[in-house]
């Protein structure tokens, strides 16, 4: 355990994910691709899309209100900050996380910012809460990783590009936390895998460089760290949790990383939603702790491309068991879908009037 | 110039919090509860009200679809707009999202959820509130 005095933990934890959905099928039609070849390299079948009236401010707030309905002990006046992790914010200067402090209740007197690091920005957004509560500057604090995905028409990410995000409650650890942080262990290099520069509207990435020197490599170097530091291994854990970019990646690095496909299939979503970019890992954490009985060990492990990874090590609590019907789950939102074709996918997302 | 006026901002700005929570008044006399701001209660004219936030659930009153939007909302395409009496007794008028008017009725069970409204201009200010959705099972 690295941490010394207070332990931070998880009060709190909720997902939001819009219902509309386009199916892989649907794509690679409009491209010309072989269906069953582009589901088959991803393992995606379908990703959510975002609404005409849905950008990131609003799956952050619907996301922080589910994780309140699953904290009823914690007043949104004692949250002493609101951290918000992403890559779509919709302004380019004003923070997503004072409009989602106004919409929780939480007091003014707060911190509040915006947090960017790719799809890493939502666990470095928790990393500053857990740090702010075990020092003792605030009692609670609210963490969030939400991303409308942006892709270019066309690009293969587009296949993959979700819509979606989580929000957790964090506190010192007590009777009422639902899972606690054991350890925390970071690493970041000068990689650019994936970037979008300033006033671009899409992101550019390096197609297969993505995975070896980016995804697999920082995941593996952020996981082994912990593993090695903390005297744990693979089997000391009920869950893998790690960034999801598609549903072929984690299940291969939890393979190299020595863990079996039933510790990381629990928390799986990007087969049936998508990417979530900084809402990703923290949302496959979410549906864990939806399913998770106390006393169990989960290794997350997020990656940014840039690039970083964070891994973390929870131990899940008692109270675990009386707040998961508090709200409703990944599963859930996963299951209430409506499909959309490619025209009304572009249409809610604004493509039709230019890039 | 339009992009550079911000005519409704300060106003919508008042109204932000109180749209984004549901905030209403409450009489602490009658009991009566009201959408928005009052000073006076209308049912037994008290001056003794009270912030309170509203019931974020209840079911639709009356709807309509609106066909031809103005021109903030011409590219946004036909929406529902509809009377929902809340949980605790008050009405409220709001967009019903996440459905088609197949899907609903007079009487269908609905939530409030976190959505954009409308935005200045592409470079202004963007405003949210709660809208309504139909109640799904878990959701």
């Amino acid at each position: 355990m690295n941490f010394k005095g207070d332990i931070p933990a998880i009060y709190g934890w909720g997902s939001y994910i819009p219902v509309y959905r386009i199916k892989l099928d649907e794509i690679a039609r409009v491209w010309g691709e072989e269906p069953a070849r582009v589901k088959s390299g991803l393992q995606v079948e379908e990703i959510s899309v975002k609404g005409r009236d849905e950008d990131q401010v609003v799956i952050a707030v619907n996301a922080a209100w589910t994780a309140l309905k699953r904290a009823p002990e914690v007043s949104p006046k004692d949250i002493g900050a609101v951290y918000v992790g992403s890559e779509s914010k919709p302004y380019a200067v004003k923070p997503t996380a004072t409009i989602v402090a106004a919409a929780v209740g939480a007091p003014v007197t707060i911190r509040a910012a915006d947090y960017e690091f790719a799809c890493k920005a939502g666990t470095e957004a928790l990393i500053s809460v857990m740090a702010q509560v075990v020092s003792g500057m605030i009692r609670y604090g609210l963490a969030i990783g939400a991303d409308t995905s942006q892709s270019w028409p066309g690009d293969v990410l587009e296949y993959t590009a979700g819509a979606g995000g989580s929000a957790y409650i964090i506190g010192s650890k007590s009777s009422t936390s639902v899972a606690y942080f054991e350890s925390q262990y970071s690493v970041a290099t000068d990689t650019p895998d994936f970037w979008r520069r300033d006033e671009v509207k899409y992101p550019r990435h390096m197609g297969r460089f993505t995975g070896e020197p980016a995804y697999f490599k920082h995941i593996m170097l952020a996981a082994n760290e912990l593993m090695s530091r903390e005297g744990l291994k693979p089997s000391d854990f009920d869950y893998f949790v790690p960034h999801q970019p598609n549903g072929t990646f984690p299940v291969r690095v939890a393979l190299r990383l020595g863990f079996k496909p039933e510790q990381v299939k629990p928390g799986l979503i990007s087969p049936w939603v998508g990417n979530f970019y900084s809402g990703s890992s923290l949302t496959g954490l979410s549906r864990v702790l939806d399913k998770a009985k106390p006393g169990q060990r989960i290794l997350l492990v997020s990656f940014g491309s840039g690039a970083g990874a964070d891994a973390f090590s929870l131990v899940t609590q008692e109270a675990i068991e009386g707040k998961k019907g508090l709200a409703p789950t990944v599963d859930d939102y996963i299951s209430r879908k409506k499909y959309v074709d490619y025209s009304t996918y572009l249409k809610f997302w604004d493509k039709i009037y230019g890039v | 110039m339009s992009d550079m006026s911000v005519p409704k901002t300060p106003r919508i700005w008042q109204l932000a919090e109180r749209r984004y929570r549901l905030i209403g008044s409450k009489c602490l006399k009658c009991g009566r509860v009201f959408v928005g701001s009052r000073k006076v209660c209308p049912q037994c004219g008290s001056r003794e009200l009270e912030d309170v936030e509203l019931s974020r659930k209840g079911k639709i009153y009356s709807y309509t679809v609106i066909r031809a939007s103005p021109m903030e909302r011409e590219k946004y395409g036909p929406y529902i707009m509809a009377i929902v009496e809340l949980d605790d007794g008050c009405k409220l008028t709001t967009e019903i999202v996440d459905c088609s008017p197949e899907e609903i009725d007079i009487g269908t069970e609905v939530e409030a959820t976190f959505r954009k409204i409308g935005e200045e201009s592409k470079s202004g200010v963007i405003y949210y509130a709660c809208k309504f959705r139909p109640v799904a099972k878990g959701v």
